[in-house]
């Protein structure tokens, strides 16, 4: 047995700070998910970036010709296939990316490793909890968003100008999603079937009827529905209003912002609850 | 400043139609190393998390370093040290990444926790283990490694829920040494567990609880002089003859527990004791004498044995 055992003892009240500690929170969680996360980077990268990639190619390029082929003189908006699809497909990535980084880590918190509870034992509330997972995504869709950009200008999707724009339209429509995903998560008991639900029944018909591919006024009024409560939708709409000039009405503008907010809002204040509503129990 | 760190009166929790925590007083004080002793679904878990400030008391008080846990649940937090039933830590970091975070969470600054983690890694003895994957340790390890992780803050009081449950008795050795030390620096311990020899080694004072209620208080030693013998004479006839003979041997000792396997003898002499079933003509397959323990406490309070 070693003998090296004395600790030097001033004792909680002493060192903590409980002022500093109950104001930052949420950042000391988001520093421990971007520890979390950074064993991951290399994934997180190589999907950040080959994603975008095989899309471009497959999609933009491989179809873009058909489209462009089939449509010229009149092209969709007025501009070609690449240029039409980008917001679409940015926008889906900051979905995916800052979903990612809710879903998974708020069953890892209350399932797998029960983390959740071990902050929760320490003054950390559920409230800061929630905060920081989402200030975590936030980091995560940032850098994922800047790949694809990278990658839609090597392809010549986008233009330099429009980069803080779509930026800004494709993080809203992460985080907004990213927080509605977190609350729903954080009512899931086992992990059995609920990402396979989630996945065949919300995030697949998203991603097919929210005019990602083509403009979602070709489609009969009953399935542009899907579309209208799709926040990829609005973010799509929005991310072509400010890449290219897709006119969009003022008003119309004002609910794409409005939708998205009160999404991430809302998303918001029901996992919180939930959130210490569990781990009060 | 007050010397009672924990203060419980009638304190009760109950869950829809269950009562989980019934009514239960208690004081620890500083310095104390305080034992919940009791089978599975005693209440002891269930008054940790109440002591721990993260679940809400029905009814009833309770005051924790002063304060009430139901109104500041956070800043009592802030000053607890907590090992739950189950190691949460997080498999994929590394051992002293875990320790650091759980720093960070109290709002303690890098340079403090980089050094903390240094004697907290020497005291968990896991120093060769720093950078390994945590998932890796072993389950005595982990173990370690959680109760290195609760003490991050310097805790008034460290909380441990069944600390050495699943490990193997060379872990569990090795636990209660690191255990022991912290008592001897002075910090407030409250244990639950199952395990009467457990709470014989680190506990000063222990209530034992059954059905949310506490059946007894005292330190070990009086609570083996008030409801046990000094010794016991485990006497086994076979399983099929263990009630017939308990019936012919009943005069003999204070008093006797009769076991689907085995009949207890409590008397204070628990050789004398065999001499006396000898000399009725019966011959057990096998007799042990042996010192009283709480696992014969709780049998007397309960009429039940403490592992089911």
């Amino acid at each position: 047995m070693t003998s090296n055992t004395t600790m030097t003892w001033r004792g909680a009240k002493e060192i903590v700070n409980l002022r500093k500690a109950t104001t930052w929170g949420a950042w000391f969680v988001a520093e421990y998910r971007l520890r979390n996360m950074s064993k991951w980077i290399g994934a997180i990268i190589a999907f950040g970036l080959g994603n975008p990639i095989m899309l471009l190619l497959s999609v933009g390029v491989g179809i873009g010709s058909l489209v462009d082929n089939g449509t010229s003189g009149n092209p969709i908006d007025g501009v070609g296939y690449l240029v039409f699809l980008a917001p679409a497909l940015l926008a889906s990535a900051a979905i995916q990316s800052a979903m990612d980084e809710t879903t998974f880590p708020t069953l890892q918190g209350f399932v797998w490793d029960k983390s959740f509870f071990s902050m929760n034992s320490t003054q950390l509330r559920g409230r800061s909890i929630v905060s920081g997972i989402m200030i975590a995504a936030a980091i995560r869709c940032i850098l994922t968003v800047f790949m694809f950009e990278a990658i839609l200008m090597a392809f010549g999707a986008i233009t330099w100008s429009s980069i803080p724009a779509l930026t800004w339209s494709a993080i809203i429509v992460g985080l907004s999603f990213a927080s509605v995903m977190l609350a729903a998560t954080s009512f899931v008991k086992q992990d059995d079937g609920f990402f396979a639900i989630v996945g065949r029944f919300i995030i697949a018909p998203m991603f097919m009827f929210s005019g990602t591919y083509y403009p979602l006024e070709i489609l009969p009024v009953p399935l542009q529905v899907v579309g209208w409560v799709s926040p990829l939708w609005h973010a799509t709409d929005l991310g072509r209003h400010l890449s290219y000039g897709h006119p969009v009405e003022g008003w119309v503008l004002v609910v794409h912002y409005a939708y998205l907010v009160i999404l991430y809002f809302v998303g918001h204040y029901v996992a919180s609850r939930q959130f210490e509503k569990r781990l009060g129990a | 400043m007050t010397q009672d760190m924990i203060v419980a009166r009638n304190l009760t929790k109950r869950y829809e139609d269950f009562i989980a925590v019934d009514g239960i007083n208690f004081t620890v004080k500083r310095g104390e190393a305080f034992g919940l002793l009791g089978p599975n679904g005693a209440g002891k878990s269930t008054t940790m998390r109440m002591i721990a400030s993260t679940s809400q008391r029905t009814s009833g008080d309770l005051e924790i370093l002063g304060k009430d846990p139901n109104k500041k649940g956070p800043e009592i937090r802030a000053h607890l040290g907590v090992v739950p039933q189950q190691d949460n830590l997080d498999g994929e970091l590394k051992v002293w990444e875990n320790l650091y975070i759980y720093g960070r969470y109290f709002g303690l600054a890098r340079k403090f926790v980089k050094a903390k983690i240094e004697e907290l890694l020497a005291f968990a003895q896991l120093e060769e283990k720093r950078n390994a994957k945590t998932e890796a340790l072993s389950g005595g390890m982990k173990r370690r490694l959680t109760i290195a992780r609760a003490l991050v803050n310097e805790p008034e009081i460290l909380m441990l829920d069944e600390p050495t449950t699943g490990l193997d008795p060379q872990a569990r050795h090795v636990l209660w040494d690191r255990l022991f030390r912290l008592k001897e620096q002075g910090v407030t311990l409250v244990i639950t567990t199952h395990y009467m020899d457990e709470a014989e080694q680190l506990c000063d004072r222990l209530i034992v609880m059954d059905k949310g209620k506490i059946m007894a208080e005292g330190s070990p030693a009086d609570l083996i002089r008030d409801y046990s013998s000094r010794e016991v004479l485990e006497v086994r006839f076979g399983s099929a003859r263990n009630a017939e003979v308990a019936e012919s041997i009943k005069a003999i000792g204070d008093r006797q527990e009769i076991l689907p396997d085995r009949i207890l003898v409590y008397s204070d002499n628990g050789e004398a004791a065999l001499k006396q079933i000898h000399a009725l003509g019966f011959e057990p397959l096998t007799s042990l004498v042996r010192r009283s323990s709480l696992e014969d406490v709780f049998l007397r309070l309960t009429g039940r044995t403490l592992v089911d």
